[in-house]
């Protein structure tokens, strides 16, 4: 347990002096926030509270790149295998670095939520509690992808490549850049396979309709049930040494995580709401772009 | 009463098809200074990673501390240091956050601050760790390495690739711990490292442990022979410095013909006449005493840095 603070609290201060973690965790989710929030919304604080979700969403997100690299460039520079030969075990390591990613999201969350209240005067930010959640399920799952990322993965560029395969159609696909409802029916139906689509929907349930977290337990006990599969897989697969080969069914191991999506998709299919859930948030945006007398006309 | 604090019996390690340590025996005292002294390549990492658990072995039994390294991971990392040959730290972390924070990781531990005063490194204790020379490093590795007050250490070449005046200061340092009666085992392809700070060597080559001693012991195995190292004008061939009265061994190295012969005289004598015959001349001469070096030309036939 000492061994997983010390380690959290020097990841913490690791990465507080990158100028990449500052960029990608802080300048970038706020660049978005206010793009999203000053273009596509026009600073309408009704559409603002729409946005929020998906800005959430893709701030979350983004855990795996950083968490990605850090690991591989540990590995590639021989830093592990010097705690190797220190009493710190693998979980140690792991668990220290989800848990520093996990801390230092909450400030950048916390603030667009703040800008969102006071800058663009959302007077409701919906259920804070579940929007909490979802941060923590989001942060972990996501964290978690990049550790399964860097034990699948030799060299930073061979990580990067993968990153860039797994973020593209995980914000395109997943309501997080485009809405859920403006999708093609096509990509809708693929995007119900994806956990990026869970915690889209799971925020943004939760704060543009004030959704209680009784009905969104499905998408945050998928995510909490997916940060477990994977962060005990990366454990499975974790490498000291740079030269170390990746195991043979290092793949299978690292492909079995996408099973709880898979499973969950097929039901989301038959039963799911989701994609209606989809469907109604996207309808508010498009009736607060239209004139208020075609919107509600009066009799 | 012989107390020894760490046993090998036969180890061996492979990676693929490559046998890198086959079959090594060897035992260090308690407070003892055990090197294992070979060229690039000859097994010491191999081993001395399997010794601190790093690896995993592919025969032999190895106890160190009264520990199996595979059995028992965890005891035994909190028993010894290690200075590993190529590993790293965090670009941006300072060099007081490194001590503290691997001092966290033991219950027995040394005070961060009198480590950074022995080793020097106070005034760099807000530095980052790349911001620091290559003794500096090395330095640090070692506060690192005793910050458990380890009952063995480990220094897998902990000079390799130092100017020659931080390699004396790291001397020096070693030298310290050896008065401790801290128990060491290094590595080296270094012939002074392995003279001036080993109690005993184990000499090293292709995963085979050849010579073991102590290297007073070692050098006497070479006492009969001595070593003429000539420069000359012009090169000449081998085979015939080989045919120079009592040569055993004739090689070039750089531009300089090292010959070992059983005694110098006759062979300086030989080898002036052949100059003269041939119309050559002598640029220098040196008769050197024997080292552990020639006792390894002796066993193997090659040089160290071959």
């Amino acid at each position: 347990m000492t061994n997983l603070l010390t380690l959290t609290r020097t990841r913490m201060v690791l990465a507080l002096r990158n100028k990449m973690f500052f960029f990608f965790s802080v300048v970038m989710p706020l660049l978005f926030f206010f793009l999203y929030a000053g273009i596509f919304a026009k600073g309408d604080p009704n559409r603002v509270r729409f946005f929020l979700g998906p800005v959430l969403a893709l701030n979350v997100m983004g855990s795996f790149w950083g968490l990605s690299a850090t690991l591989v460039t540990f590995r590639e520079q021989g830093i592990l295998r010097r705690f190797h030969v220190a009493p710190v075990t693998a979980s140690d390591l792991l668990a220290s670095s989800v848990l520093a990613n996990f801390i230092l999201t909450l400030p950048t969350v916390t603030v667009v939520l703040l800008f969102a209240r006071f800058i663009f005067h959302v007077r409701d930010l919906g259920n804070l509690l579940a929007t909490f959640l979802f941060v923590c399920a989001g942060t972990v799952s996501f964290g978690s992808l990049g550790l399964v990322v860097a034990s699948i993965t030799n060299t930073m560029q061979e990580t990067q490549v993968l990153n860039q395969l797994l973020w593209l159609p995980l914000i395109f696909l997943s309501g997080a850049t485009f809405p859920l409802g403006y999708l093609p029916k096509v990509v809708q139906g693929i995007s119900v396979f994806l956990p990026a689509t869970y915690l889209v929907t799971g925020l943004q349930q939760a704060t543009l309709f004030s959704k209680p977290m009784s009905e969104l337990l499905v998408y945050f006990l998928a995510l909490a049930f997916w940060s477990a599969l994977s962060f005990f897989v990366a454990a499975q697969l974790f490498r000291w040494e740079p030269e170390t080969k990746i195991p043979r069914n290092a793949k299978l191991w690292a492909a079995a995580t996408i099973i709880p999506f898979l499973l969950l998709g097929i039901w989301e299919h038959g039963n799911g709401q989701m994609l209606k859930q989809g469907q109604e948030a996207h309808r508010t945006l498009e009736e607060s772009y239209q004139p208020p007398s075609e919107a509600r006309p009066k009799s | 009463m012989p107390n020894p604090v760490l046993q090998v019996e036969n180890l061996v390690k492979r990676y693929g098809e490559v046998e890198a340590v086959r079959g090594v025996s060897f035992s260090v005292e308690q407070g003892e200074v055990f090197g294992l002294l070979g060229p690039n390549g000859a097994g010491k990492t191999s081993t001395i990673e399997v010794l601190e658990g790093l690896r995993v072995p592919d025969g032999g039994r190895i106890s160190v501390c009264g520990l199996d390294p595979q059995k028992n991971p965890n005891e035994l990392k909190r028993e010894i240091g290690a200075a590993l040959q190529s590993t790293s730290l965090p670009d941006k972390i300072r060099v007081s956050e490194a001590l503290r924070l691997f001092a966290s990781f033991y219950q027995r531990r040394r005070k961060p601050e009198e480590l950074l005063k022995r080793f020097g490194l106070e005034e760099k204790r807000e530095a980052f760790y790349s911001q620091l020379s290559g003794g500096q490093k090395q330095r640090l590795a070692l506060a690192i390495a005793l910050v458990n007050d380890p009952k063995v250490l480990f220094l897998d070449e902990p000079t390799a690739g130092l100017d020659p005046q931080v390699r004396r200061e790291i001397y020096g340092i070693i030298e310290e711990l050896k008065q401790d009666r801290k128990t060491i085992v290094l590595t080296t392809h270094y012939i002074e490292e392995a003279e001036r700070l080993c109690d005993r060597v184990a000499i090293v080559d292709q995963g085979k442990l050849i010579a073991e001693g102590t290297p007073r012991q070692l050098k006497q195995r070479s006492a009969n022979t001595a070593r003429v190292e000539v420069r000359l004008a012009k090169q000449t061939e081998n085979g015939a410095l080989k045919g120079l009265d009592g040569v055993v061994d004739a090689r070039e190295l750089d531009g300089i013909y090292v010959l070992h012969c059983q005694r110098a005289a006759p062979t300086i004598v030989s080898l002036v006449k052949l100059l003269e015959a041939t119309g050559n001349e002598l640029v220098s001469l040196e008769i050197a005493t024997p080292s552990l070096e020639d006792v390894f030309i002796e066993l193997t036939g090659r040089r160290l840095r071959d």
